[in-house]
């Protein structure tokens, strides 16, 4: 990769430019279902558990912090809406991202790249079938499929460690956190961190499968492919959110 | 029949570096032609932009009326079906069976029944002797049976231009052999326009009906079988001898007057000059008319050759 500003650009045309090729292919039947299926049960695999492991300690945190502060300003009704909130809008897309990238992305990208040092892609060009409709439009739908579900679990699973610490472990009161859920929190919270996750699964597969495709010099540079794809997705990701969370506060109003 | 492939003043380069410059031959329809030249100039680079899988910076390359170079995407992907592929290493999907990665083109493109499916791809397996290992993983065979099963996958398709880059690297002289019995009785079985790209001279030798030599980024001499075994010309006799004294260097070319040098002080050894015999199709392999004819040439020579001695 070269560090000249004529080169970054080019990279980033690329990228954009097969991002519009995926989105043009999409349509394009027949539909690779066998691939969605299995790709979408590999990621899923790959991810579940770990998300599973860093949202307990992610809602635990939440809660532990809420709980402190709320009791300092004796606002302690307000326990269970604050962190409900925290799990809902913001922990749960980054967690995804987190994982979906990290777990998902690099696994997708070791694969492309392996099969592209190994002549495979070629090969699969040269019998006149197109990589991008083939392999790559199933794995971004797989990856944005679970990426959907994967949040609904991140939500489900940090509120109720929330829930735990919270009321176990701090002593808080069952009923007023379970009451004080709605007073914050929205369903359109809910439907704006799946429509997150959506494009961040969408974007750690289009990233992965672009850097993998693109893999060149040998194993080394399957590595460096996949050490590539998790920087650029992170830094794509987060700046995502900061927009799509900038847009939802102008378009849905607020409660409170 | 194959289809004839016209490529006229090609020229590829990656950045500043030129690969190779103004390459013009012509591919004659059903022959067997052979690409030469030291390693590192560019012969699998040329195949890749036969295909359309690089885009050269100048030049056509012309196939049933068609410029490959100015074709749209979707276009190309049509045109490559005429193609079919040897990859080095085979270029198997490395997650699929053999019986799986043969299959793969079939039920990519036709909508073939199974049963159907099964008897071309046991047919194809049966020309290039893989019959019993459909269940075997690329990862767990040798590498003269990755060539094979992927060049059975490129022939299932029914192409009529066959693509090898390099069939005989990493074999033993015997699978050589056995690979360039293998390629001659296909083409008298399915007519297709044949490229080998290879720095094997024995194979070059034999096989071919015409033989390129690339050399020093451009295309040194393209022509016939025996005009280019009987030239003069310093590189084309270096290679063909496998020898150190001439314009090939280890790394690059040599300059001007090394070359005159050494090629002054070459006590040329009596040369062989005739022909190598030429490979026919084995025994049982119906032969039609361009093979009849090129037998019957071959069976002249050696006659002539034993009156002489």
């Amino acid at each position: 990769m070269s560090l000249s500003p004529t080169g970054a650009l080019r990279q980033s045309g690329n990228l954009f430019a097969m991002a519009l090729d995926v989105v043009r292919t999409m349509p394009r039947r027949p539909f690779q279902v066998r691939e969605f299926i299995q790709q979408a049960w590999f990621i899923a695999s790959v991810t579940i558990l770990p998300t599973a492991l860093v949202s307990i300690p992610f809602g635990a945190v939440i809660a532990l912090q809420i709980g402190s502060l709320t009791r300092q300003l004796g606002a302690q009704s307000f326990a269970g809406a604050a962190s409900v909130l925290a799990v809902l809008r913001e922990a749960s897309p980054i967690v995804t991202a987190l994982l979906i990238a990290g777990a998902g992305g690099t696994a997708i990208c070791a694969d492309l790249g392996a099969r592209k040092i190994r002549d495979e892609i070629d090969a699969m060009q040269v019998l006149g079938i197109d990589p991008i409709h083939r392999l790559v439009v199933p794995r971004v739908l797989a990856s944005m499929l679970v990426a959907v579900l994967l949040n609904g679990l991140v939500s489900v699973v940090g509120v109720a460690g929330g829930y735990f610490f919270n009321v176990v472990l701090q002593n808080g009161t069952p009923g007023a956190y379970l009451a004080s859920f709605t007073t914050l929190a929205q369903l359109s919270d809910l439907w704006a961190a799946e429509i997150k996750a959506l494009v961040f699964g969408a974007i750690a597969a289009i990233v992965a499968s672009y850097k993998g495709l693109t893999a060149k010099g040998g194993p080394k540079g399957v590595g460096d492919a996949v050490n590539q794809s998790v920087v650029i997705t992170f830094m794509l990701l987060f700046v995502t959110n900061f927009v799509m969370t900038a847009v939802y506060f102008q378009v849905v109003p607020q409660r409170g | 029949m194959g289809v004839e492939i016209c490529v006229e003043g090609l020229t590829k380069s990656f950045g500043h570096q030129v690969i190779w410059q103004d390459v013009s031959l012509t591919l004659p329809a059903g022959e067997v032609s052979v690409l030469l030249g030291p390693s590192g100039t560019g012969k699998s680079v040329f195949l890749k932009t036969l295909v359309g899988l690089l885009k050269p910076e100048r030049g056509s390359i012309t196939i049933q009326g068609r410029d490959l170079t100015g074709l749209r995407e979707h276009e190309l992907y049509e045109v490559r079906k005429l193609f079919g592929v040897l990859f080095q290493d085979g270029a198997l999907f490395g997650s699929m069976n053999l019986y799986d990665n043969i299959a793969f083109p079939l039920r990519e493109h036709t909508r073939k029944p199974e049963s159907e499916i099964r008897r071309i791809v046991l047919e194809k397996m049966d020309m290039v002797g893989l019959i019993g290992a459909e269940e075997k993983l690329p990862g767990e065979i040798s590498g003269g049976m990755r060539k094979r099963a992927g060049l059975a996958r490129a022939l299932v398709l029914d192409p009529e231009i066959i693509l090898f880059d390099e069939p005989d690297s990493g074999l033993d002289p015997v699978r050589v052999a056995y690979l360039n019995q293998l390629i001659v009785d296909l083409n008298a079985q399915i007519d297709a326009t044949f490229l080998i790209v290879t720095h094997d001279i024995a194979s070059a030798r034999q096989v071919p009906d015409n033989i390129g030599l690339l050399f020093r980024r451009e295309l040194v001499m393209f022509g016939p079988r025996e005009r280019l075994l009987a030239s003069d010309e310093p590189v084309v006799r270096q290679f063909l001898n496998g020898r150190m004294q001439g314009p090939i260097g280890m790394a690059e070319e040599k300059d001007a007057a090394q070359v005159e040098q050494e090629l002054a002080q070459l006590t040329e050894a009596p040369v062989v000059r005739e022909p190598t015999p030429r490979l026919l199709p084995g025994p049982g392999i119906t032969r039609p008319p361009r093979w009849e004819a090129i037998a019957r040439r071959e069976a002249e020579l050696r006659r002539r050759e034993a009156a002489d001695a």
